[in-house]
């Protein structure tokens, strides 16, 4: 084998994590960044994601729209729960915690009861191709590239949008922005499906690569929350990089000791990083550039 | 007569309900019964008791860590997880002879501990706080019962100890008190319910005494105001650090004794819904105070159970419904709403101005 099969197999396991942390992470990241909330249903927003995506593909529609309409439903579960329960705690981050937490036992725990342990998926589309000696998914490429849009149309919407423009006014100083006419509820609200629908768009688009169960939040859950740890609370300087960084460690650690030792891992990057960078990665390139 | 009034001066203060002549009588004929019940009851039902006093360490950990410190920890089962392993694999090597398995039993909280202060060190010196806390404790659990449940294979073992993967390990030896006429086994029946008792009123008023002493004063004030705890010349971060390891310690304990008391441990007694249910506990019960805590874990546990019986997939759910419902409704828990309540007709301080909710 020759060195560039060599990088190409590390590039590709680098992507495949990438992949998975930035889509996993950028849900939690999007609502922790903006709203300074830990979303514990996280994994169950991915979770209803990847159900109604699949539902939707059984019943003929196309995958990539299935996809969207996943991502749609998750937004819209999202702001429900944001009116009905998150709106009345934004005063107590602690207890939002406690309440999503609760909010995750009943979605587990009702989609258990309503549709069974387990749901037919969707074969992964667009088949493999193989270099050197080792065949690769195409899909995999195609979610790292899927990855680096998510990041780039999240900096376009907040940067060159009016609603970018007022949700960062309205993180900022909140009273301010309401006294300029903005309705901070209402961009409370949109911010908070924006989290959930990205949630959606990630168990939509790993829907394909892996079983429905009622628990498979959790696969993604403790990615996602140590690429938010350490990126903390800005998407682009924090999320990103941290989830590059990560990468790194997880793909190296993955491939020498299996799957587990990549998780653990990325445990150990977390507390030795929290240790040192206590604000995350964003906190200290924003301190730096201060 | 002094020395018992000093004792019972200390057991009082400002960060406990409770107070006075009338809690302390009511405290002894709650204790009475609890020494009775077994009398009026058959073994099995006493078994089944134990198991809900089992989790009550736990729970009284958490109240400490999180109601009395303010420090959110999602890793109670992790400590709870580690213990109960712990004692498996001492006891299964080394057997019950000799009162061993007490022996098990504090090496495995000891070791549930240490692995805390090593986790508390990088957590509190980190200055780690709020919601990330949380979410790094959450996330070592989780790893955790990732980490045991792949432990399936036959290399996974120590000494003479299987790890076996998510089946979990059994058949590990019951507590067993050396006695002159042979050992007594304590399996969940008389016995055990009169040993967990003791250690659970031992528990309850060491932690009494911790929360009303100087240190539980300023980890209130840690909760309440960390800058300014800090500015008074606390270090606050040994205070939660050693909050952290008592807290973990005590979930330790609720480890051992629910795989004493079931000869078995597995790895979801760590997974995510395992982790939840510590928090519903405490949150419903009101996570600021032990007593409210004791009666509310009791209240849940056995409001689960009954539901369990009639439909096990729906209790889980009704547990989701009521953490929420509390959060909402009444966020310093529902069984601490009543107490002051209660509390309100013969206290000057009741209508006092209430601490803020961390």
């Amino acid at each position: 084998m020759d060195v560039g099969t060599l990088a190409f197999s590390a590039l590709y396991q680098f992507g495949d994590a990438f992949a998975f942390l930035v889509l996993s992470a950028c849900g939690l990241a999007v609502i922790f960044g903006m709203m300074g909330v830990i979303n514990l249903a996280h994994g169950e927003f991915i979770m209803c994601g990847a159900y109604v995506t699949v539902s939707a593909a059984h019943a003929g529609v196309p995958l990539p729209l299935a996809i969207l309409i996943g991502a749609l439903a998750s937004a819209a579960v999202g702001a429900l729960v944001e009116i009905l329960i998150i709106r009345h705690l934004y005063d107590r981050p602690l207890d939002t915690i406690v309440a999503t937490w609760g909010l995750s036992l009943i979605f587990t725990q009702g989609t258990l009861i309503v549709l069974g342990s387990t749901m037919a998926g969707v074969g992964t589309p667009f088949g493999s191709f193989t270099v050197g000696d080792y065949s690769y998914s195409l899909y995999r490429l195609v979610l790292c590239g899927m990855a680096v849009v998510v990041i780039a149309g999240l900096y376009a919407l907040f940067n060159w949008t009016r609603f970018g423009v007022m949700a960062r006014a309205t993180i900022q100083v909140p009273h301010m922005a309401a006294a300029l006419g903005i309705d901070t509820r209402l961009v409370y609200s949109l911010t908070f499906a924006l989290g959930a629908g990205l949630a959606g768009l990630a168990g939509g688009l790993y829907a394909p690569t892996m079983t429905l169960v009622p628990t498979m939040g959790t696969t993604f859950i403790m990615e996602a929350f140590v690429t938010v740890v350490v990126g903390g609370a800005d998407v682009f300087l924090g999320t990103a990089p941290a989830a590059a960084i990560l990468a790194v460690v997880k793909a190296s650690m993955t491939s020498w000791y299996g799957q587990l030792a990549g998780q653990i891992g990325l445990l150990m990057a977390v507390i030795i990083v929290i240790r040192v960078l206590p604000r995350g990665i964003s906190g200290f390139l924003l301190r730096e550039r201060a | 007569m002094n020395a018992l009034s000093r004792f019972f001066a200390r057991l009082e203060g400002p960060q406990t309900l409770g107070r006075g002549p009338g809690f302390w009588i009511g405290f002894l004929i709650v204790l009475a019964g609890a020494c009775a019940y077994p009398l009026f009851s058959d073994g099995y039902t006493v078994g089944n008791t134990v198991y809900f006093f089992t989790w009550i360490f736990m729970a009284l950990g958490l109240s400490l860590i999180w109601g009395y410190g303010g420090a959110l920890s999602f890793g109670q089962t992790a400590f709870f997880g580690i213990a109960g392993y712990a004692y498996g694999i001492l006891t299964i090597n080394f057997g019950a002879a000799y009162g061993f398995t007490f022996v098990a039993l504090l090496f495995a909280v000891a070791i549930a501990a240490l692995f805390a202060a090593l986790l508390g060190y990088f957590l509190f010196f980190g200055r780690i706080s709020g919601v990330f806390l949380g979410i790094v404790t959450l996330s070592v659990t989780l790893v955790l019962e990732r980490f045991m449940a792949q432990t399936a294979g036959p290399e996974w073992k120590i000494g003479a100890a299987r790890l076996n993967g998510f089946n979990g390990m059994s058949n590990m030896p019951p507590l067993t008190v050396p006695w002159p006429g042979g050992d007594i086994v304590l399996f969940p029946d008389v016995q055990l319910y009169y040993v967990v008792l003791g250690m659970l009123v031992l528990v309850y008023l060491g932690l009494r005494i911790l929360v009303n002493s100087p240190f539980g004063n300023v980890l209130v004030a840690i909760r309440e105001n960390p800058e300014r705890a800090e500015m008074l010349g606390y270090d606050i971060r040994k205070y939660q650090l050693g909050t952290f390891v008592i807290g973990a310690a005590l979930a330790g304990l609720s480890g051992v004794l629910y795989t004493s008391w079931g000869q078995y441990i597995t790895p979801s007694s760590m997974g995510m819904t395992a982790a939840a249910l510590p928090i519903v506990w405490v949150a419903v019960g009101g996570r600021s105070d032990l007593t409210t805590t004791l009666v509310g874990t009791i209240t849940v546990l056995a409001v689960f159970q009954a539901l369990t019986i009639h439909g096990s997939q729906y209790a889980l759910v009704v547990m989701g419904v009521m953490l929420v419902l509390t959060v909402l409704l009444a966020p310093r828990g529902l069984i601490y709403a009543l107490a002051r309540l209660l509390a309100r007709p013969f206290s000057k301080r009741a209508s006092n101005g209430q601490p803020g909710d961390a």
